[in-house]
């Protein structure tokens, strides 16, 4: 056997044995790190592999996915920006929820209403895209047929004073629940002024 | 190829007529695009669009980002989905009721990195919403967490 073959041999034996090493060690597939909660709820992810199962439930835990199954790991705030901070830059805005309170039986803000819907545009002005759910509803006075068209009414006069202050109507959905979603749950016919009301969701 | 580019001229027409008749604007939309940066698509039924923000995904969107892109969701259940450059991540499924929060949400990070904040589906029913990488699935109890896919 000459110089060159003996140096092709070599070389080949030694792809062999990285390959079959390669083989050995467990190849990483990825990972995940559980974040802590922004209302500090309880929160969990469970991370389901082939090779096994872990379940993440503190800050910061974290699973290596690999060949052989996840592996648990820690992670740290700043490690998890330096691999994701790209992603957390593109994370929009959280759903801000908005409550607006009626007179009984009619589709008027209550006057401290009028004054937190002022609050509801500051939340619009700071999303470069932000789509509306205006949900109506109503307290137990009345039957169904005249809740669910007063309901309506409430999330549309809501509708209207939104549109008027320049926002885009095709960016509004309205809903109307009549009184099928009490905050506050009481027996029919009561009148109930928690209960008459329109959500308003910014997203 | 597209589907539609495989056809004669005059029925890429009517596949175009009959894409935007099916396209209905009520109950299709299941999120939006919020924000966007650097080069960004969505493969749709095998078309592939510039992403925009304000855009409304539809259930199997696939969402690609570029060596500079990056990519925020938000989904009708209040979902916030956000993936970072290099990164390949499928809507498989959405279904919600929003009256009862009841539902399912799958998606698939093929590539890359994803942050994650659970929305309404998720929290009416724990594990209702999961989230696949290539070699591994995530049950989502809550709330907010971070996955790469093919290191």
């Amino acid at each position: 056997m000459n110089e060159r073959w003996r140096g092709l041999a070599a070389l080949l034996l030694a792809a062999v044995v990285a390959a079959l090493l390669g083989a050995c060690a467990a190849k990483p597939q990825g990972s995940v790190v559980l974040l802590p909660d922004a209302q500090g709820k309880d929160t969990a992810v469970r991370v389901q592999q082939e090779g096994g199962e872990v379940v993440l439930d503190q800050p910061y835990a974290a699973a290596q996915l690999t060949s052989r199954g996840p592996v648990k790991a820690t992670s740290s705030a700043a490690q998890v920006q330096a691999q994701f901070g790209d992603a957390l830059a593109a994370r929009p805005l959280p759903a801000q929820q908005f409550t607006l309170y009626f007179v009984e039986g009619k589709d008027e803000f209550t006057d401290e209403s009028r004054r937190a819907f002022d609050s509801v545009f500051a939340e619009i002005a700071r999303r470069p895209v932000p789509d509306l759910l205006v949900i109506g509803h109503t307290d137990k006075v009345g039957n169904d047929a005249f809740n669910d068209a007063l309901s309506r009414q409430r999330a549309e006069v809501v509708r209207k004073a939104l549109v008027e202050r320049g926002i885009a109507a095709g960016s509004i959905v309205v809903v109307g629940r009549g009184k099928r979603e009490p905050i506050v749950p009481t027996a029919d016919g009561v009148a109930e002024p928690r209960n008459r009301r329109v959500e308003i969701l910014v997203r | 190829m597209t589907p539609a580019s495989r056809l004669p001229r005059r029925l890429r027409a009517a596949w175009l007529a009959l894409a935007l008749a099916t396209a209905g604007p009520a109950l299709a939309e299941i999120g939006q695009i919020k924000s966007l940066k650097g080069q960004v698509t969505v493969e749709r039924q095998g078309r592939a669009l510039p992403a925009e923000v304000g855009m409304l995904l539809e259930v199997a969107d696939t969402l690609r980002t570029g060596a500079d892109g990056a990519v925020g969701v938000t989904m009708r259940d209040n979902s916030l989905l956000s993936a970072g450059p290099n990164s390949i991540l499928s809507l498989q499924r959405f279904e919600f009721d929003a009256t009862t929060s009841q539902g399912r949400f799958d998606t698939q990070l093929q590539r890359g990195t994803l942050a994650v904040v659970s929305g309404r589906i998720a929290k009416q029913s724990p594990e209702a919403m999961t989230v696949r990488t290539p070699s591994a699935q995530l049950a989502v109890r809550g709330t907010d967490f971070v996955v790469a896919a093919g290191e």
